[in-house]
């Protein structure tokens, strides 16, 4: 089963910024995906993690077509998706399903959840057969776990929990092989995360799904997928299983957020280490040079504003990392420095609180 | 004596043509002075709704709130509305979950910290400015000079949460009510924020209620921890005790469905059936009733009261709770 399903090279996706009343000027481009290559093999779990800003989302919309790539090439099963034209990219669609963030807004508040269902079928064609088609909202809706009588009844009447299920049936009704799931349970509450993330779990065990899930939440993400890739303003900083990710983090960022994450165990927060990031993510429009992290980076060198580090393999583990230093980071040659966070007035000596690396502190009650 | 101390604070909200829906029912908890207390639960709970009835910021038509809030002696709930205002601010500060909505849009940063300082200290505009300056400063906002004369639609959502840090910290609260403050935050800036408030609450011996969802900022963060669920307090502890041994079903159930970092991947997460939502309007006895594994005849019917436990601090309310895991 280590077939790949999708294979992504050099993917970009820019958005033009545009300036002037009568003619439209592109004055620079925020650059929202800028050069992301991975590959997705047949029934995994990609795990795509980044903060806000960070492209994450862009990219799984990028794969669909939903935003136009700039340039690279998206490869599907052995066909070139950026080649695709209107009715073909259409058809195509239906191998490649969507699950989104916010149930409630994804949803067609006067629609029943019958119609929403049904409405993917019509775009393929496949409503004529009335009898198949009952069957199949039924199975589809077995799998989600929500009762037949659901088909009658609009979104407004369920729980969020339900909606993310009926979300997650419209996506599997046109038996799609990739699911792309953008923050499908960051809207949710913790127990019913569970049991959405369950479900997924489920649903790849049973129909053989591969998921391209996209998520903030660290802990969620290493959870369920197989593998994980890091986002930073745009590009990919790390790529590893989930067990190695956390075990070796090599890029300074992911570092940085593993350590960020809390951790519902007062015995183990109490004796963590923390970097805390100085300042927030650069804009993607302007880019700094060379490594894109080296704003924020603890260990950033002088090479790093020069050279923009390649995603690379750093052994044979396969695990893939964005960073000149790597190496001398995991072995202690390379020791963090402070970093403030940009214009602190030097002449002032209040406490840079929260702007420079404080560890954890463990003499609380 | 406590700073703050809660009794039996319940709010109803009575809409026209609707049967009164209690939201808060009987939530009871005390602050010390430098205290961090935290207010745990999901949505529906009643946890933002507490916090609102302490500030007395519901609005005065739809809802009663009976109860005390005693904040140094003074029934918060019977103050007359100005001298309430006189308070808020001063004696108590509040930061809210989303920072963009809780900042007037067309008002010039400086203006918002320093109205506070206008408002309560006295202080002229131009003095007001200069400290604002100071504690724009003392949250860790870069060159608060030129912040000052921004909008907030200007700044990053990390930097308006530190603003809205900044304005109730302004006339040094003794207590701060902080409402999810970080979960409109990404990670790496929620742990900045935690760590800023963390600080201030150590330096200056402010209290803290942190009223949140996330059991891994309360870890964390908070001395005690109150779970919340349908408007009641249902297992109080210490934090080392609550995380280590849940004695609730559904603070026990809580923990396990959530992923750790640290824990081993794949498997299924423990998952709790159903949703708060489902079973309104809450039943007689315990709410959690219908969606426990543990429930017995017992818990259907009277209503469970919260017991002291033996543990410090503790409390419950729970007719089977989960046993004491016995160290093997």
């Amino acid at each position: 089963m280590s077939e790949t399903l999708v294979e992504i090279d050099d993917l970009k996706v820019h958005f033009p910024i545009k300036s002037g009343l009568l003619f439209d000027r592109t004055v620079g481009h925020v650059y929202a995906v800028d050069g992301v290559s991975l590959s997705i093999r047949r029934g995994e779990t990609y795990g795509l993690v980044g903060e806000s800003g960070c492209g994450k989302s862009t990219l799984g919309r990028g794969l669909l077509r939903l935003v136009e790539p700039t340039s690279g090439t998206i490869t599907f099963d052995g066909t070139d998706v950026r080649a695709l034209k209107g009715e073909q990219m259409r058809l195509f669609r239906r191998r490649i399903q969507m699950v989104f963030q916010d149930p409630l807004s994804s949803l067609d508040p006067r629609q029943s959840v019958e119609s929403l269902l049904v409405e993917g079928l019509k775009a393929h064609d496949l409503h004529r057969d009335k009898a198949a088609v009952r069957q199949r909202l039924r199975s589809t809706l077995d799998a989600v776990g929500l009762p037949s009588s659901t088909l009658n009844r609009y979104p407004h009447e369920f729980s969020g929990g339900q909606r993310q299920r009926i979300g997650i049936a419209r996506a599997l009704i046109l038996g799609p092989e990739l699911i792309v799931a953008d923050e499908p349970v960051s809207a949710l509450d913790v127990s019913i995360q569970a049991q959405v993330v369950n479900l997924l779990g489920d649903l790849q065990d049973s129909l053989g799904l591969t998921y391209l899930v996209i998520a903030h939440d660290l802990a969620v993400v290493r959870h369920i997928s197989d593998t994980i890739g890091v986002m930073y303003l745009g590009a990919l900083v790390e790529e590893a299983d989930g067990d190695r990710l956390y075990e070796r983090p090599l890029h300074p960022y992911t570092r940085a957020l593993l350590s960020a994450v809390p951790i519902p165990d007062p015995y183990i927060e109490d004796r963590r280490e923390r970097i805390l990031l100085a300042g927030d993510l650069p804009s993607p429009a302007d880019p700094p040079s060379g490594c894109r992290f080296r704003t924020r980076c603890p260990w950033s060198q002088p090479r790093c504003a020069e050279d923009r580090p390649l995603l690379r393999a750093f052994d044979d583990s396969g695990q893939r990392v964005a960073c000149h230093f790597a190496a001398e980071i995991l072995s202690g040659d390379l020791k963090m420095h402070e970093v403030r966070t940009e214009l602190i007035h030097p002449d002032t000596d209040a406490p840079d609180v929260g702007a420079g690396l404080i560890p954890t502190r463990t003499d609380l009650p | 004596m406590p700073l703050l101390d809660v009794r039996d604070l319940k709010v109803v909200f009575q809409r026209k043509g609707a049967e009164p829906f209690t939201a808060v029912d009987g939530v009871g908890f005390a602050v010390e002075p430098g205290q961090t207390v935290g207010l745990v639960g999901e949505s529906g709970c009643g946890k933002s709704v507490t916090s609102l009835a302490i500030m007395g910021l519901l609005p005065r038509r739809g809802n009663r709130v009976t109860g005390e809030v005693l904040f140094e002696d003074t029934d918060l709930l019977r103050l007359r509305p100005q001298d309430l205002r006189d308070r808020r601010g001063r004696d108590i500060g509040m930061i809210f979950q989303d920072p963009l909505s809780s900042l007037n849009p067309v008002i010039p940063l400086g203006l918002q910290v320093a109205e506070v300082l206008e408002r309560h200290q006295g202080k002229t505009r131009q003095a007001a400015l200069r400290q604002a300056r100071e504690l724009l400063d003392a949250v860790g906002i870069p060159d608060p000079a030129r912040r000052l004369r921004e909008f907030p639609h200007q700044l990053s959502g990390g930097m308006r949460q530190r603003a809205l840090i900044a304005i109730a910290l302004a006339c040094k609260p003794r207590l701060l009510i902080a409402d999810e403050p970080t979960t409109a935050l990404d990670v790496t800036i929620q742990a900045q924020i935690l760590a800023l408030l963390k600080d201030l609450v150590d330096r200056s011996g402010t209290a803290l209620v942190m009223i949140t969802h996330d059991l891994g900022v309360v870890a964390g963060l908070c001395d005690t921890v109150n779970v919340l669920y349908a408007g009641k307090v249902v297992e109080r502890a210490v934090r080392h005790d609550l995380f280590a041994d849940p004695r609730h079903p559904y603070t026990h159930g809580l923990l396990r469905s959530v992923p750790r970092l640290d824990a081993d991947r794949g498997g299924r997460l423990h998952q709790i059936r159903g949703s708060v939502s489902d079973n309104i309007p809450w039943p007689d006895g315990c709410a959690f009733a219908p969606r426990c594994d543990r429930v017995i005849d017992d818990c259907i019917g009277a209503t469970v009261p919260l017991t002291p436990t033996r543990r410090r601090d503790g409390a419950l309310r729970c007719t089977n709770p989960v046993p004491l895991e016995v160290p093997a």
